[in-house]
């Protein structure tokens, strides 16, 4: 399975850590390949035909035809998905259908932007969720566990774009505090871009803040139910004592999977937010080009979400098993 | 059975009425969905009680009818999710093999893809009907309702009642629909408003995205939509649909919570 170079002699002395990240890796690029087939299917087998989808109902059969023929709907699938796929694999993305450009360099500048946004969004939830979270644990079942639970409750219970306009109105109209679009461009300034963007981050940090923090809760929780920890606390050492020195240690694995599946959750929380805030981001990208129903384009930007969906969950996976003490020392 | 808290009861009557005003949105409705009766905008006056809209239509008529949408969309979408999701669930289950090895890759490979960007590239090629919507939206959410169907039935199908029934020649379809089901059910039911409330919040994205509900029609999400651009004037219009929907969200949550609360051994994700 671990490519073809390596000997059978070799993999059986492999290290159990590199053994287990390779496989996961493995099952990623799979994963990926099976997904880039799947968009595919979505977008050009399904009943609806793309060219009368484009042109809307009203078109002439002549147009259809015509654009059937520029779009190369009358090859085969298969070699259609195979140069598709090619192109990709080159960095060539295609061309846009509605402004007949470069899929590729028009993705790049907007990747770094929604990057850059769930970058900052990611710095302040992720101590946050983790802080609050171990709060929780230590106040369990008094006020401040109960106040954490019932807000997150609420946050959880919201969409996206519910917080941003909420945030919005108390923000910008009530206390006039930012600017309610972010307009960000190249020559802006570190300082001057985060002030642009600090609105949509606060509404990102929000929506993963609750399920982060929830989940940091349980986690912890349950390292506190075994038995050492009850040694801890029978041996008299102080609250704060017991979770630093023996739940943290061991509750690393879980959190970190708990962060890693809410990052991947940003991405989606991303494109209702950039629609929210007018940012010129990846999700805004691909909201406006579905509602054009430019196909290139859509697939393009599916495809390179669902590879950072996919990608921060197998670093959550790589991280989880680096931070396994068994699979460290083997024997 | 535990007695429902005073959280619970409140989530309850308030599910109640937005059910109600759903069903006689008719009545209630003092206007017309898409009749114009005023200025762009009017403040909150005895004659429009939430004010008008940003094309000066009844701001609380098309709160009602929308609210009509929404959950009728919702609703059927969670149908179409457990309908699917449970009987592949259970069928993998009970069938096994080759069968539930391909269903369950399957639906590895969909959850691999945040639901909403799946749907926006779907959406992408179909036209935007309120059937579509309910079907794209069903169909991707029953992988979830299919993950918990498949645990639940896997733990049923080892029972000695299925084996006795399997013993006696019952056929595939008999044990699904009179030994797992009824077995499974409580626990489907609990997980019920959960995806429910997903669905709401999803066909409210979807909306306000503009690739939902389609104007004239309304719906929460796209009252959002068409009325975003006054917040910035103070004007609150857009807010009135986002207090709607996390004020039903919140209370079908305090049921969900009991329901799940009663059923212990449960294990559902309640997804993203």
């Amino acid at each position: 399975m671990q490519g073809g170079h390596m000997s059978h002699a070799e993999s059986v002395f492999m290290h159990p850590v590199v053994l287990l990240i390779s496989q996961r890796l493995t099952i990623g690029m799979l994963l990926l390949f099976a997904v880039s087939i799947l968009i595919f299917v979505g977008t050009e087998m399904l009943p609806g035909d793309v060219a009368q989808a484009i042109l809307g109902q009203a078109a002439t059969p002549q147009a259809v035809a015509n654009l059937r023929l520029e779009m190369g709907l009358n090859e085969p699938a298969l070699s259609r998905y195979l140069s598709w796929l090619w192109g990709i694999l080159h960095g060539d993305l295609g061309t846009s259908l509605t402004t007949q450009k470069d899929i590729a360099t028009a993705i790049s500048g907007r990747l770094y932007n929604t990057l850059f946004l769930a970058f900052w969004a990611a710095i302040i939830a992720v101590p946050l969720a983790i802080g609050l979270g171990l709060i929780a644990v230590r106040y369990c079942d008094r006020w401040p566990d109960k106040l954490i639970s019932g807000v997150t409750l609420a946050t959880i219970s919201l969409p996206e774009f519910v917080i941003g306009y909420i945030l919005t109105y108390l923000l910008t109209v009530k206390l006039q505090l930012f600017s309610p679009v972010s307009l960000m461009f190249d020559g802006m300034s570190l300082a001057q871009k985060l002030n642009t963007i600090a609105l949509p981050v606060m509404v990102l940090v929000m929506v993963v803040l609750a399920h982060m923090m929830r989940m940091t809760r349980a986690a912890i929780l349950n390292v506190m139910e075994s038995a050492y920890i009850e040694t801890a606390v029978l041996k008299g050492m102080s609250p704060l004592a017991v979770i630093t020195k023996h739940a943290v240690p061991n509750a690393i694995a879980p959190v970190v999977n708990v962060v890693m599946l809410n990052l991947a959750y940003l991405v989606v929380g991303v494109v209702v937010v950039e629609v929210v805030f007018v940012y010129p981001g990846m999700g805004q990208y691909l909201v406006d080009h579905v509602s054009k129903r430019d196909v290139p384009v859509v697939q393009a930007c599916g495809l390179v979400f669902a590879a950072v969906y996919i990608g921060v969950n197998i670093i959550a996976d790589v991280i989880s098993i680096l931070a396994n003490p068994k699979l460290r020392h083997p024997k | 059975m535990t007695r429902p808290s005073f959280a619970t009861l409140v989530g309850m009557i308030i599910t109640s009425l937005f059910i109600l005003a759903a069903i006689f949105a008719n009545v209630l409705a003092p206007y017309g969905l898409a009749e114009i009766v005023g200025d762009a905008w009017e403040p909150s006056s005895s004659e429009f009680l939430l004010g008008t809209d940003s094309i000066g239509r009844d701001l609380l008529s098309r709160m009602i009818y929308g609210g009509r949408t929404t959950i009728l969309v919702a609703a059927a979408a969670t149908a179409v999710s457990f309908l699917t999701g449970s009987i592949l669930g259970f069928t993998a289950a009970v069938v096994g093999g080759w069968f539930d090895q391909i269903l369950s890759r399957f639906v590895d490979l969909v959850m691999s893809i945040p639901p909403l960007i799946l749907a926006l590239v779907i959406l992408s090629v179909m036209p935007t009907t309120i059937v579509v919507l309910i079907v794209v939206m069903g169909l991707l959410d029953s992988t979830r309702v299919f993950r918990l169907s498949r645990a639940v039935a896997v733990d049923i199908t080892v029972m000695d009642y299925v084996e006795a029934a399997r013993l006696r020649g019952e056929g595939t379809v008999w044990i699904v629909f009179r030994e797992i089901l009824p077995n499974a059910l409580s626990l489907l039911i609990a997980e019920l408003g959960l995806r429910f409330i997903f669905a709401v919040l999803f066909i409210s994205t979807l909306s306000f995205l503009g690739l939902g509900v389609q104007p004239p029609a309304a719906d929460w999400g796209g009252i959002v939509k068409e009325n975003k651009d006054g917040l910035v004037y103070g004007i609150s219009a857009a807010l009135m649909p986002t207090i709607a929907i996390a004020v039903l969200a919140i209370s079908v949550n305090l049921v969900a919570d009991w329901a799940l609360n009663r059923t212990s051994s449960l294990k559902g994700g309640r997804g993203a």
